[in-house]
């Protein structure tokens, strides 16, 4: 499993588009990719999951990628944060 | 007779029948079903075309409101793919054995509710979005209700208030008017009633009573009324005053299509000054011949860190392509320590008008300009594009955002990007840039005048400060005579200027303008009309403008 955390630099942290571009770009993978913020946990290729998760600016969220692709996923989804949150 | 308020939206004054929308609500019977298997095909056979009709209303609401709006139903798409929704939906046939419509209603409600009791106001809003995918989804199952607007002649729309798919779905033909109960200037009623230039008002303070239905009324959006059965006398002043701005409406829409003319012969560019990819698609609804000013900075304002490449490029894509060949200006960041940004870390200071702004910023911060040129010479193959540098006032500084543009552009072949072909032209803002503009013209394609800062340099008349209003001319000889240099110098170097600042709406000076052999105006969006027909006023004897 590989895990990395990331901190929310936009403004309106993470809200509808971003949710529905980081499932989207998080169901290209076969890894479960699950997400960690303000306590709760959320699945990232699901657009309702993660619009609930509420992440705001500043706010970090932690994530838990397992499965055969772990490794591209993770370094994918975090360039994806970086371009995009 | 009752008379309510509530926020204008859109401007105008309506005068018709009430037509009392209310959502049709299918009865929801909870069923107990046998055959599970046959009703999760019922269900995913509503999923598959409520798809294909969110990607309908997708194109349908690119097209006449614009991308961003149209966002909101690609969003609908994915929430419409989301497992956790389906699955809940899924689960209550299966281990509930209730029917699809009855699952479905279900999941909607308890995702909603999720989404109510979040404290941040964006989120509590998106419970709508939800509510509207299970809507559909309830309706295409039991061929139930869908927005439709049951009327032979045009109406003023009551409602508790709109969903963006209803608002898409409406029929635009049988509206004269928008009025919910609910909603806030920046919903969707807001934008659809702005882009159709229908009288709007929204969080209307008026009970839904079903007697409402089809009673005369009149919306003053300008006054953020709405009468219901008006008095005799309030209906015959708001006929007239409806009268007189449709006439003044109606020769300002027979002008579209319309060349800018003078009957002497002479002509002129009338383009318009946009802020956004939106206000370009307005634009080209009133007929404006281009864009002359895209100001950018407003692409930078109100966020965290400087917008990136592609994000510009998006944007400048969309707007050269909605343009389709018109040419469009986009002038290069233009701001100053006026302007909170703080990612720019800008310095306080005792005069941001004369300060580091502008050019002056991105010169001494080059990647800035450096992205912003990237995004333009990439978008810049899907129309006629110009770039305008603001502040500048030497060749010097014209010649290193020349050879920055170069680099940029000369980077970008060598990475095998397409880029597009780019006029390079500078505001001329300032006296100094005025007063050698025969130097400057020999360096650019065109020159934009930009009347605001023109003015205010040349009469050293803060334009913030209203103690001064007294002292302010706009009309000054001075800032007319710079104009006039300006065109003159630009014409002998056989470039064109235009004229980008407020003074270019005065249908005072049209005709100065004319005279002074000014090659393009670029106006607000609402003033394209109006200086054409102040255009095609000039040499007729007895008709004033």
């Amino acid at each position: 499993m590989k895990r990395f955390s990331y901190t929310i630099t936009d403004e309106l942290g993470i809200h509808a588009r971003p949710a529905g571009l980081l499932a989207k770009r998080a169901s290209e993978f076969k890894s479960t990719v699950s997400l960690e913020a303000n306590g709760k946990q959320g699945n990232a290729k699901q657009i309702l999951s993660v619009m609930l998760l509420a992440v705001k600016q500043g706010q970090t969220v932690e994530f838990s990628v397992e499965g055969e692709d772990e490794e591209q996923a993770a370094a994918g989804l975090l360039s994806f944060m970086e371009e995009n949150l | 007779m009752i008379r309510v308020s509530g926020k204008c939206v859109g401007k105008g004054i309506a005068i018709g029948r009430l037509y009392l929308y209310e959502k049709e609500n299918a009865v929801l019977n909870k069923r107990l079903v046998e055959d599970e298997k046959s009703e999760l095909d019922r269900f995913e056979e509503a999923r598959k075309e409520a798809a294909r009709e969110l990607s309908e209303l997708y194109e349908k609401a690119r097209k006449e409101i614009g991308g961003e709006e149209a966002l909101i139903f690609e969003i609908h798409s994915m929430m419409l793919q989301d497992e956790s929704f389906l699955d809940s939906i899924r689960d209550a046939i299966f281990q509930g054995h209730v029917n699809a419509e009855y699952a479905v209603h279900q999941a909607g409600e308890s995702f909603a509710e999720a989404f109510a009791s979040m404290e941040d106001e964006y989120m509590k809003a998106r419970s709508a979005d939800v509510l509207d995918i299970a809507s559909r989804l309830v309706r295409i199952l039991t061929g139930f209700g869908g927005g439709s607007l049951d009327s032979a002649e045009p109406v003023i729309l009551l409602a508790e208030d709109l969903s963006p798919s209803e608002t898409v779905q409406m029929d635009k033909n049988k509206l004269l008017a928008i009025v919910t109960r609910k909603g806030s200037a920046n919903s969707h009623t807001a934008i659809l009633a702005r882009s159709m230039n229908i009288p709007a008002l929204v969080q209307t303070e008026v009970e839904l009573k079903p007697e409402y239905h089809g009673k005369r009324a009149v919306v003053d959006a300008g006054e953020g009324t709405l009468l219901i059965e008006p008095a005799e006398e309030l209906l015959e002043a708001a006929v007239k005053k409806k009268m007189e701005a449709d006439r003044y409406r109606s020769g300002l829409e027979e002008l579209k299509g319309k060349e800018n003319i003078t009957s002497d012969g002479r002509s002129v560019d009338i383009f318009a000054n946009i802020g956004s990819a939106s206000d370009a698609r307005l634009a080209l609804r009133e007929d404006a011949g281009g864009i002359g000013l895209f100001r950018s900075e407003f692409l930078y304002l109100g966020r965290g860190e400087p917008p990136s490449e592609e994000e510009q490029y998006e944007i400048y894509k969309e707007v050269f392509s909605c343009m389709a060949g018109k040419k469009v200006v986009i002038r290069t960041l233009d701001i100053g320590a006026d302007k909170q940004v703080d990612y720019l870390g800008l310095k306080t200071e005792e005069n941001p008008a004369m300060g580091f702004r502008a050019i002056r910023l991105c010169l001494s911060d080059p990647e800035l300009l450096r992205t912003q040129l990237r995004a333009i010479y990439r978008a810049a193959v899907y129309g006629n594009a110009a770039v305008m540098f603001p502040m500048i006032i030497s060749e010097v500084e014209i010649r290193q955002v020349k050879k920055l543009a170069g680099e940029v552009r000369e980077s970008l072949l060598r990475e095998g990007r397409a880029v597009g072909e780019v006029e390079i032209g500078i505001m001329i803002e300032t006296p100094a840039a005025a007063l050698i503009s025969d130097i400057l013209a020999g360096e650019v394609d065109f020159f934009s005048i930009g009347t605001n800062d023109l003015t205010q340099y040349t009469l050293a008349i803060d334009r913030q400060n209203e103690a001064l209003e007294p002292f302010y001319d706009p009309h000054h000889e001075a800032v007319l005579r710079l104009i006039r240099m300006t065109v003159e110098n630009a014409h002998r170097a056989g470039i064109w200027a235009g004229i980008c600042g407020e003074l270019a709406a005065d249908t005072s000076l049209t005709e100065a303008f004319l005279d002074m052999e000014v090659d393009e105006l670029s106006v607000s969006v609402s003033s394209v009309l109006e200086v054409r027909r102040a255009v095609r006023a000039i040499g007729q004897k007895g008709e004033a403008g």
